[in-house]
């Protein structure tokens, strides 16, 4: 096999880190909603027909929208294995609280409506409510973590040997910076389910979801930006040194790294990049005032926007950095040191060509079938197939 | 056995994935059936097959969802768990996993829910595809993940890279067509498929002995027996298939089940029953059918099949290869700009033994300090333990051959006797519900723990594969997902048996309504046909 020769490996490892935002920003744009329902459930549905109403907006589209997370991982895995090994057993309990949090929510679900029960009812309600809430902060507490580096090294064969007590790993991931990164992500995911829910809900439930939405967008632009401050005073950067080929074999220990005093270095070298926090910014200013006015699709999209550039901007920020190594910044994971081989990255782009497109399209046939706002009345009369 | 990080990263594996394996063989079977019974539906227009298809269908969401909550842990277990085995096989092993998320996950996921929601959104036709869809969505997962599978168990089309210190594919399409996977492929669905019809002849005939929704049983079981005789002859012909896979790839795994411990004249004997004796290296009492394992494993009467003693020696041999190789490795390491050819050279004339070093790493850090009788202890090592191997495997047979009994007789009281079933066959019948899952967990206890001491076959030793995790955190998580699975596990079952009794819906009243919408519907539409009726 010769073909992928005709992609070079440095443009194919280009690619894949492209791809790996897209999968990030398409697991947040469509499970996103899920997670933000789920934490404002409570509080914009009280009375059971509310939570069925609120819970039946995500109901048929959930399981699809999950996907995106899995596989997030099994790509990370295929295309980026060493940061599938560092990554999953450095953040080990987050990894299982966020599992946990995953695998509580499909049976949720499915059997919260099953009996008619008050308090198995209640049960899954708050279930549904921390398998939202809990992940949307954790994944923003992750990515603070990888902006600050993470304390880890290899050694000669390739092991990876996280530094610290074990409940390090998990308490040591709670520093002020990581909690702000979670607070962004936690308030701009409940934004987003704010906005599903004023597109597909009605009444009551409508009317608390914008409320809180719209708080929730204020917080997401304000922590962003003081985030943002933080990097620019505050958290130091890396870089790499000395000669490096950007198409050499994927061997961390190949290359040199060293600190420097901020990532927002970046801006100066590539400052198209600034686009990325502009559109995060101006896409939650706008989802705000969406939210205030009422308006239902536009909204929407203002939220997709702000979680475009939002996540957009760390990966730019960082680039060519993926996660870098806090204790020992030579085993930090590069796009240049970190990828699959060449044929793998290569067979893979070839498997994404063909079916995301064909993802991408029956999701949206999916989502219009479904279009329409989720009504009291539709609740009832489908109770037993709805949830 | 010392019970240390590897023990027990191996035993939450094998928690989380035999949990795991509860539910998606129904899950591979039940989506079929399913979308079969809505096809039939769809021709014939009657509405209880409307019914069957609803009905069975909501015990499929029941369980599917579990299989769906079960499987993410096991797509970020291997990073969490086993990172050594993810950064030196992720390059091949990735990629199957990868392409089972957009090929499958995708398509099962989103079409799932349009199953349940699109009712009364979709024509009979879109509702028959999306059916369909899920059912292919869920056996194309299992193509992948046995794809994946398969390389452990025979790992082609792929090179050790010394400059990453990993395993790199050179060749895709050997990993996507590997005998072993595909043999394991189409047995696993068959063995999804026997479990599923086991399930609907098991819980229909529950309905026959009370006398309940005979209508619905009677069809179920005509369907789940014409279904589930074809699956049970294929679950097993292809069992074989495996078995005869094995005789080149994996000649350990197949002496050990068969507690083979001496090569024997071809053709060998088969052990049909015995007690195999690990120390003493012999199997006491044993009952031999002549020429049948020859003919099992070789397909012919004069090729030989190694018995476990020789492959000791030979494993022994390859160990003292790997640690060439090894040393070779070390040397190119050190010099990687400027490496002697020489030293590279015999480096890749052994690097195919590298695997088999790594055995040594159990004992001391660097291999090649190794005592003579560590050696020994290594080679000993690639023996795995037998009786467990020896009685899985044949229990799961037995098995195999009473589920293709049982089909038969269902089948032909289904197809020539009217569809009625004596009271002690149906008795029969609900007891037999659990013996598929037991004959599937004993297939994947067979397959993995008969691939030890390797997590890749010959390449990567167990041992070597674990992440660098204390005994706190593993043991946390183990008792995390046991005790969250099992309490899903109870509130699954309770769900089942509620709904298996409760029996297919009937409820008069939303009938009523739904008929009513769907005439408001009907009086905008020029083709009324092409919307779905309610059931009765």
């Amino acid at each position: 096999m010769i073909l992928h020769e005709l992609m070079s490996y440095e443009l194919l490892r280009v690619i894949w880190w492209s791809l790996l935002g897209v999968l990030l920003i398409g697991f947040a744009l469509t499970d996103g909603f899920d997670m933000g329902v789920g934490a404002l459930l409570p509080f914009v549905a009280k009375t059971d027909i509310e939570r069925r109403i609120a819970i039946n907006t995500v109901g048929p589209v959930w399981e699809g929208n999950q996907v995106w997370f899995i596989l997030g991982g099994g790509a990370i895995f295929a295309a980026w294995p060493p940061l599938y090994a560092v990554s999953f057993s450095g953040f080990y309990l987050a990894m299982f609280v966020i599992l946990a949090a995953f695998i509580v929510r499909p049976v949720a679900f499915k059997y919260r409506s099953k009996r008619d029960d008050p308090r198995w009812r209640s049960v899954w309600d708050w279930s549904l409510f921390a398998s939202g809430a809990i992940p949307a902060l954790l994944f923003g507490v992750a990515v603070g973590n990888v902006i600050q580096g993470v304390p880890f090294h290899f050694t000669d064969d390739l092991h990876t040997i996280y530094e610290g007590a074990w409940y390090m790993k998990f308490i040591g991931l709670l520093d002020p910076f990581s909690i702000l990164a979670g607070v962004v992500s936690f308030a701009m995911l409940v934004m987003h389910g704010g906005a599903w829910l004023t597109l597909k809900a009605q009444g009551v439930v409508q009317l608390r979801a914008r409320m809180i939405g719209s708080i929730a967008a204020l917080v997401a632009v304000g922590a962003y930006v003081l985030a943002g401050l933080w990097m620019a005073v505050g958290i130091e950067g890396y870089r790499i040194v000395g000669d490096y080929v950007t198409n050499g074999p994927s061997n961390p220990l190949h290359f040199e790294v060293e600190r420097t005093s901020t990532w927002l270095s970046a801006y100066a070298d590539r400052p198209w990049i600034t686009v990325a926090p502009l559109i995060g910014i101006v896409g939650g200013l706008l989802t705000f005032l969406g939210l205030r006015a009422g308006r239902e699709v536009s909204t929407l999209l203002f939220s997709k926007m702000a979680i475009l550039g939002v996540i957009s901007s760390v990966g730019l920020t960082m680039f060519p950095f993926i996660m870098p190594s806090s204790s020992d910044p030579q085993s930090s994971l590069t796009v240049w040191n970190s990828s699959s081989s060449h044929l793998t990255l290569f067979i893979m782009l070839v498997a994404t060509a063909i079916f995301m497109p064909l993802i991408l399209m029956y999701t949206a046939w999916v989502y219009k079938v479904l279009w329409g706002k989720v009504t009291e009345a539709d609740v009832s009369e489908n109770s037993h197939s709805v949830y | 056995m010392e019970f240390g990080i590897v023990e027990l990263s191996r035993l939450q594996f094998a928690v989380t994935v035999m949990y795991h394996f509860l539910f998606v063989p129904l899950t591979l079977g039940l989506s079929i059936l399913v979308a079969i019974m809505e096809t039939v539906y769809v021709m014939t227009n009657r509405p209880i097959w409307r019914q069957m298809t609803k009905f069975w269908g909501m015990l499929f969401g029941i369980n599917f969802v579990l299989g769906v909550a079960t499987g993410i842990t096991m797509e970020f277990q291997f990073g969490m768990n086993w990172s050594y085995y993810s950064h030196y096989v992720g390059d091949i092993f990735g990629a199957p996993l990868a392409i089972e998320g957009l090929m499958a996950f995708f398509l099962e996921a989103t079409f799932v829910g349009l199953f349940f929601f699109g009712w009364d959104k979709l024509s009979k036709v879109a509702h028959l595809t999306v059916a369909w869809l899920v059912a292919i969505g869920s056996n194309f997962s299992a193509l992948w993940i046995l794809i994946a599978n398969g390389w452990m168990q025979n790992p082609v089309g792929a090179e050790f890279n010394p400059m990453t210190m990993r395993m790199e594919m050179t060749d895709f399409f050997e990993v996507l067509f590997n005998e072993v996977a595909q043999a394991k492929f189409v047995h696993t669905v068959s063995a999804g498929y026997v479990t599923a019809s086991v399930f609907v002849i098991g819980v229909s005939a529950w309905y026959l002995l009370r006398d309940r929704h005979v209508e619905l049983a009677r069809r179920s079981i005509t369907v789940g027996a014409a279904f589930g005789l074809a699956a049970a002859f294929s679950v097993v012909l292809l069992g074989d298939e495996s078995g005869y896979s094995a005789t080149h790839s994996q000649k350990m795994k197949l002496a050990a089940i068969e507690a083979m411990w001496e090569t024997h004249e071809a053709p060998a004997p088969f052990n049909l029953v015995g007690f195999p004796d690990q120390e003493a290296r012999e199997t006491h009492y044993a009952i031999e059918i002549p020429w049948a394992m020859g003919l099992i494993g070789t397909r012919s009467l004069t090729t030989e099949i190694p018995g476990i003693n020789d492959l000791v020696a030979q494993a022994e041999d390859r160990i003292r290869s790997g640690l060439i190789a090894y040393e070779a490795l070390l040397e190119v390491r050190e010099n990687r700009d400027a490496t002697d050819p020489t030293v590279m050279a015999t480096f890749e004339e052994h690097s195919a033994d590298l695997g088999f070093a790594f055995l040594l790493k159990k004992y001391v850090d660097n291999p090649l300090d190794a005592t003579e009788a560590q050696i020994l202890a290594a080679s000993n090592d690639t023996v795995p333990m037998v009786w467990p191997l020896f009685w899985a495997f044949r229990l799961m047979v037995g098995l195999g051959f009473g589920f293709i009994a049982t089909m038969l007789y269902f089948f032909y009281r289904a197809s020539f006797k009217g569809m009625n079933f004596p009271r002690p066959a149906l008795h029969l019948a609900v007891w037999m519900i659990p013996a598929p899952w037991i004959a599937a967990e004993l297939g994947w206890f067979v397959a993995e723990f008969g691939r030890q001491p390797w997590t890749v076959d010959g390449v990567l030793p167990t041992a070597m594969s674990v992440s660098a995790l204390s005994m706190t955190e593993v043991a946390l998580t183990l008792a995390g997902f046991v005790i969250f699975y099992t309490i899903l596990f109870i509130v699954e079952m309770g769900l089942m048996l509620k709904y298996i009794r409760k029996g297919p819906f009937q409820d008069v009243e939303e009938t009523e309504a739904w008929n009513t919408r769907h005439n408001d519907r009907l009086a905008g539409r020029k083709n009324p046909d092409s919307i779905a009726m309610p059931a009765e």
